[in-house]
């Protein structure tokens, strides 16, 4: 402190600044705050280790407006919060909770909450350091030694220069008046200018440009092109040590990743050696009964009418005349078309049901197999289905039982 | 303790003629000793390697995958979700004190809110670190904040996992704010008794020019204040989002309404009594004595008594509603938790939290340092086992007993956890030592001498 007053001295008068006072305690200092205040001065403050309760009366401080500041910060967050999730959630990529609407507002209070405290924290903190006018990186009264202690146990009132109401007598009289331990002049800094350190530019101007550098480097990368892969940051999972399927494997004879099983190897229930209930065969002719397997009840029935309808009723029509909605369209179109059979016919009512089951599994003339579609067990369903639907219009009068042919007479 | 102070440079006469020298030599001295006491060096020894386990223990997480730790189906969320919660939970105090117990004008805090804020934001600090690496890729924690992408995706913002994310980040953004805006006028103080220019400069930096003006003294305690009272319903929703993480789920255990104000209850217990822990040592070595005075070690145990019956009362109410709630897989998980395979949890956490605490009703007790350090201990090891019983056991035995298992830590789970410990007493070592650890400018507001008798 000392040398940069030597400096300053050096350099010529400077400016006066302002008149500084200093108290030891805060009540001689609120004494002297109540008598510059009516003195009418303008430009003045009082500098304080802690704040002193009562003080903004004794100098006619009035309120600040921070709260305002601080509220409309709360605001913004508020709408900040609501927005952001309704633009995410319910406008732009609409998320499906649990079939609850897009915008369930309740969910969303605890983020709007949080927005609008977040907002306000910082209004309060930012808004009380540019009020103050803070960060100060320099001022006149940094050059009075004594100041140092206003941030451990002294007490200090300015009255700068600048007041209009400033005369270096009578405001000087006014402050001894209020009997200050010591009472003395402040002059303009002329030391400690507002320019920044040269070392500081020159580290911030070396930072700046390190700081470049691997954006530059990822630009340069982008822009270059390489043989090489490219760098695999983060690996998560995506290189693994194994063998895919259709990959070469020079571990084995064939070069082959993968391994084919045993010759003759069968999957479990796969076997399937049950001519009659497989291929509908009973030694070398078609079966002309259901398999063991099959039971002939309503139920089974049921299934194969639910099955009929699925797969065979598109072509063959539910009732099995070959009138089909498929039939109708292409009749209609009339390119060309091979139509379904008519499962009445009595060459398919003679049919043994083995060769049925063949049709069904392997297809016939243009009709496709079914096989791989339908489960055998839901195959012979279908099979006694057809033989249903084809009773029902081969049916004569010795079908009915005694009683019943009296009931039509 | 007694050994310490013919090595502790911290323990002569104050310096200073009047009490506002002294308070400010009390404090700057801890800065301004050439070197701290031994006690510190042994402190921070031991913080080291803890914190260098840590680093190791998590380095491995993060190279083999969360498969280290002994999580297992069903419990998803052992440990790390365990340490989370009980860090953020020790994280409440600090804000507790500064806002709360300002805003109801008990000026006692003035001693103890420096420290209490900074043992809150090296709480946060801590408990972070644990849903980041537990999500398993620690390098895509940014999936949760809303930033605009290739995928065209956003965050689901109902979910309480997403809440936490903004509750726990709000409250690390505002505590950290409040704890430097207090912190101001005392780098100031710092700044102007540092001898050195790299001190200067550092806490000029960190004062921003303050220089005690009356007129910015007017906005800066407004602005206290209003941060004060912004900070208030922030606590109380953080634990209360944290407890949502459960709540809002449908397991037995976890899905019940008292869980927001039993958390909360919860955090200022366990966070007063890490307080304790902090300070007993603290006003020992580094001379605090006059500052932190037997009243205040006494008023924080009337608090930890008062807190403990809250959380004795959830544990008894949670049994209750379990049984008047007539669901049988309710009413399980909770006789499930007392007598059970986690039995020895449950009843470590009712010793701690519960019966422990009840010493403070004698007067004799609540102002021995020892018992208050022990029982502060106590319920630090009470309110982790109150997490673990909550988590562990709920996820362990759910609806399905063909889904039941039995989670074993690691030795990898012990780790991280020892070594969270390591990072918070490193950091809070490092905060005693550079840091104005009393904020100076506020006791001197609350002295006699600090008011001005002429109004």
């Amino acid at each position: 402190m000392s040398d940069t007053q030597a400096i300053q001295a050096e350099a010529g008068p400077a400016p006066l600044h302002g008149l500084l006072a200093e108290y030891d305690n805060p009540t001689a200092l609120v004494r002297a705050a109540k008598k510059v205040r009516d003195a009418g001065y303008a430009h003045w403050d009082t500098f304080t280790p802690f704040p002193i309760h009562g003080i903004e009366r004794a100098m006619g401080i009035r309120m600040t407006r921070l709260p305002w500041l601080v509220f409309v910060a709360a605001l913004i967050g508020l709408a900040n919060g609501v927005l952001l999730q309704f633009l995410t959630n319910a406008w732009d990529y609409k998320w499906l909770v649990s079939g609850k609407p897009f915008w369930s507002w309740p969910a969303n209070v605890p983020i709007a909450f949080e927005m609008t405290i977040l907002y306000s924290a910082f209004a309060a903190l930012g808004g009380m350091l540019i009020f103050n006018n803070l960060p100060l990186p320099a001022h006149p009264l940094d050059l009075k030694e004594r100041f140092a202690r206003v941030t451990d146990d002294r007490f200090f009132l300015l009255i700068e220069a600048r007041d209009g109401k400033f005369d270096e007598v009578d405001t000087r009289r006014l402050l001894e008046s209020t009997e200050p331990l010591l009472l003395d002049e402040v002059l303009e800094d002329r030391v400690t200018s507002d320019k920044i350190p040269r070392a500081l530019i020159y580290t911030l101007i070396v930072a700046g440009a390190a700081s470049l550098v691997p954006f530059a480097a990822f630009t340069a990368a982008r822009a270059r092109h390489s043989e090489k892969p490219r760098i695999h940051a983060i690996w998560d999972m995506d290189f693994q040590p194994k063998f895919k399927a259709q990959r070469a494997n020079p571990l084995f004879d064939d070069n082959r990743a993968m391994r084919k099983p045993v010759a003759g190897t069968v999957a479990t229930g796969a076997l399937r050696d049950d001519d009659h209930m497989y291929r509908g065969r009973v030694g070398d002719a078609w079966a002309t009964t259901y398999p063991a397997g099959v039971q002939v009840t309503e139920e089974t029935l049921r299934v194969g009418r639910d099955k009929y309808n699925v797969f065979c009723a598109p072509c063959h029509g539910f009732a099995g005349e070959g009138d089909g909605m498929v039939h109708k369209r292409a009749e209609t179109l009339g390119q060309g078309w091979v139509p379904p059979s008519n499962l009445h016919q009595e060459y398919l009512r003679l049919q043994p049901v083995g060769e049925l089951f063949n049709s069904i599994t392997n297809g016939v003339r243009n009709m496709p197999a079914y096989g791989p579609q339908i489960e055998p067990d839901d195959r012979w369903a279908i099979v006694m289905y057809v033989r249903a639907l084809q009773r029902s219009r081969a049916s004569g009068l010795g079908d009915l039982s005694e009683a019943e042919r009296s009931g039509l007479k | 303790m007694a050994i310490a102070s013919d090595i502790n440079p911290y323990q002569g006469a104050l310096k200073g003629d009047n009490a506002f020298a002294q308070i400010t030599d009390n404090v700057s001295r801890i800065m301004e000793a050439p070197k701290p006491p031994r006690a510190w060096y042994i402190a921070m020894g031991f913080s080291l390697m803890l914190l260098a386990m840590f680093g190791a223990s998590l380095g491995f997480v993060v190279w083999e995958g969360i498969g280290a730790w002994g999580h297992i189906h069903p419990v998803a969320w052992g440990f790390p979700i365990v340490n989370f919660v009980f860090w953020v939970g020790i994280g409440h105090a600090g804000t507790l004190i500064s806002a709360i117990l300002f805003l109801l004008r008990q000026n006692w805090r003035t001693a103890i809110n420096r420290f209490a804020e900074a043992m809150t934001i090296f709480a946060v600090i801590c408990a972070a670190i644990f849903p980041g690496v537990h999500i398993g890729r620690p390098w895509l924690p940014y999936w949760m904040t809303p930033i605009p992408n290739q995928m065209g995706m956003w965050p689901q913002f109902r979910s309480p996992l997403e809440w936490d994310i903004f509750a726990v980040g709000t409250y690390a953004t505002v505590s950290i704010l409040f704890w430097y805006m207090g912190m101001i006028p005392d780098f100031a103080t710092f700044r102007d008794r540092s001898k050195t220019t790299v001190r200067r400069l550092v806490y000029g930096l960190l004062a921003m020019g303050w220089r005690g003006s009356s007129r910015q003294w007017h906005r800066y305690e407004r602005a206290y204040l209003l941060l004060a009272a912004l900070a208030t319903p922030l606590v109380l929703s953080v634990h209360s989002v944290v407890s949502f993480d459960f709540a809002t789920s449908q397991l037995p255990g976890w899905h019940t309404t008292i869980f927001p104000p039993y958390f909360v209850a919860g955090a200022i217990f366990g966070g007063f009594a890490m307080v304790v822990v902090l300070a007993v040592p603290s006003r020992q070595f580094f001379g605090l004595k006059r500052i932190i005075t037997m009243r205040h070690l006494e008023l924080m145990s009337k608090i930890i008594l008062a807190t403990g019956m809250l959380v004795g009362y959830a544990y008894g109410m949670e049994m209750f509603i379990a049984w008047y709630s007539g669901a049988i897989y309710e009413q399980f998980a909770f006789v499930n938790r007392a007598f059970g395979n986690y039995g020895w949890a449950y009843w470590t956490m009712i010793f701690c939290n519960v019966l422990a605490p009840q010493v403070f009703w004698s007067k004799k007790m609540r102002t021995n340092v020892w018992v208050i350090f022990f029982v502060g201990v106590l319920v630090n090891v009470g309110m982790w086992f109150e997490r673990f019983v909550i988590i562990c056991t709920s996820l362990a035995r759910d609806f399905l007993p063909a889904n039941w298992g039995y989670f074993v830590p690691s030795v990898v789970d012990y780790a991280t956890l020892a070594g969270s410990f390591g990072l918070f007493f490193t950091l809070f070592l490092l905060f005693c030592r550079y840091i104005p650890m009393v904020a100076m400018a506020e006791m001197k507001a609350f002295i006699p001498e600090g008011h001005a008798h002429d109004h």
